[in-house]
């Protein structure tokens, strides 16, 4: 047979992309579950992150997020609530709709006794996606604790923002200025924001990237502002 | 017995006299981006590893069968198979580690070892060798990713490993993790630095 020719080529790569395709289906499938379980199991971990929670091992983190996840609810931006299960939303894809569009996950925590609620946050750092959750005490303002991750912001720099170092001072500060709502702002060290919201120091060399977290706390905080002003109301302040 | 021999030499060739990295200096750019911690640059050797024996293994078997043409498509469609199917083990069995590679075990692809070897040496020879030189040329990467995530790990941050190695008392007298260590530029001058004691130990490496 000649092997140089056209016909003997076309049938070659044919046949080879067509096994190695279905060897790759094959890969596919068959872990699709685990791989799931353990994206979903990470998700989890940041959450419990996020209320100062650390879990080492698979097994530790499910039997946390149940004991210390008490509810979840889907909320719109009028406050109301439209569905149970906020786990399963999709944050990155909800967060390219107008705010009064969005479905907003919440989490409802209990932490010794104490209410706490917990949001998830999704934003654009400088190389690519940053996200993370913020959690609130239960007058619905205060900061309680919070986490970010990234996907590729520069080691040293911009991935700074996943150290306690910088998520630790968020702690303590208020979303609510009396009755106007104001994410806390990032600014750099030794600045003051414009407005008189909270702030917290950037990270020196991740300009960007903290510019990136600030403008994630603005933009997914806002759309809870109608729900979180009505816990406070509830709560008679 | 000269058989012996040479596969003995097929083996133990690249790990030293011609390291893929510090002698060829080829697949750089992922040295470069996964050695600030050392757990990573484990599993990436280990990945590399594992993709390249089985790569050079399969075209080695297929060597006499493909169309001269397409030899290089041939070539980066297996090793592209062979990488996606290490990420998804990965992404299953390795959570952790995986994201800390992200794009770089996808980017094994386009690593220079896995076309040199391949066209360099597993289309001329037969399975056996051709697994002990994707096995020795693995390792010889492997090697210095190693040695690199080493000492930027335990320079950078003063742990190995994950576990804290520089004792607390060395802060509390005013030494700081070097922060520099964690950046790109470091790996460089690092495998710089292993290149020059490899080269005055072997003269014969060196050039006039």
């Amino acid at each position: 047979m000649n092997k140089q020719s056209n016909i003997y080529t076309i049938i070659y790569i044919v046949v080879l992309v067509v096994v190695v395709g279905a060897a790759l289906a094959f890969t596919a499938l068959s872990l699709k579950e685990k791989q799931q379980a353990n994206a979903d199991n990470d998700k989890r971990r940041q959450i419990l992150s996020s209320i100062n929670v650390t879990a080492s091992d698979a097994a530790d983190i499910s039997s946390l997020f149940e004991s210390h996840v008490t509810s979840q609810v889907v909320i719109n931006s009028e406050g109301d609530s439209i569905g149970r299960d906020a786990f399963s939303i999709n944050i990155a894809s909800e967060i390219k709709k107008p705010g009064d569009e969005r479905q907003l996950p919440l989490y409802i925590c209990n932490v010794d006794g104490n209410t706490k609620y917990v949001i998830p946050l999704y934003g654009a750092g400088l190389w690519g996606p940053i996200w993370g959750y913020i959690s609130l005490n239960d007058d619905a303002s205060t900061v309680y604790g919070a986490f970010f991750d990234h996907q590729g912001e520069t080691p040293g720099l911009g991935a700074e923002i996943t150290k306690p170092a910088f998520s630790d001072q968020f702690t303590g500060k208020q979303l609510f200025k009396g009755l106007e709502f104001l994410p806390i702002a990032v600014v750099k060290t030794g600045q003051a924001p414009a407005g008189n919201e909270d702030y917290v120091n950037g990270i020196s060399g991740g300009t960007i990237t903290s510019k990136g977290v600030g403008s994630m706390l603005d933009s997914c905080l806002k759309p809870y502002r109608t729900y979180l002003q009505k816990i406070r109301i509830s709560h008679g302040r | 017995m000269a058989d012996k021999e040479n596969s003995r030499s097929v083996f133990f060739n690249p790990l030293s006299k011609n390291n893929p990295v510090v002698v060829q200096i080829l697949g750089i750019c992922s040295v470069l981006a996964v050695t600030a911690k050392l757990e990573p640059a484990i599993v990436m050797g280990l990945s590399v590893i594992a993709v390249l024996a089985f790569s050079n293994v399969i075209i080695s078997l297929i060597r006499n069968t493909i169309p001269t043409n397409i030899r290089i498509i041939v070539q980066l469609v297996v090793v592209a198979g062979l990488v996606v199917i290490v990420n998804q083990l990965l992404l299953a069995y390795a959570y952790d580690v995986s994201k800390q590679l992200s794009v770089f075990i996808g980017l094994i692809i386009t690593n220079c070892i896995l076309m040199g070897r391949l066209e360099a040496f597993a289309m001329a020879n037969r399975p056996w060798l051709s697994f002990l030189d994707g096995i020795g040329n693995g390792i010889g990467y492997a090697l210095i990713l190693m040695i690199v995530g080493f000492f930027r790990e335990l320079l950078g941050s003063g742990t190995l490993l994950g576990f804290q190695i520089v004792p607390q008392w060395c802060y509390d007298h005013g030494y700081v993790n070097n922060g520099l260590m964690i950046l790109p530029p470091m790996a460089l001058i690092v495998v710089a630095c292993i290149i020059w004691v490899h080269r005055s130990l072997n003269k014969d490496l060196q050039e006039p």
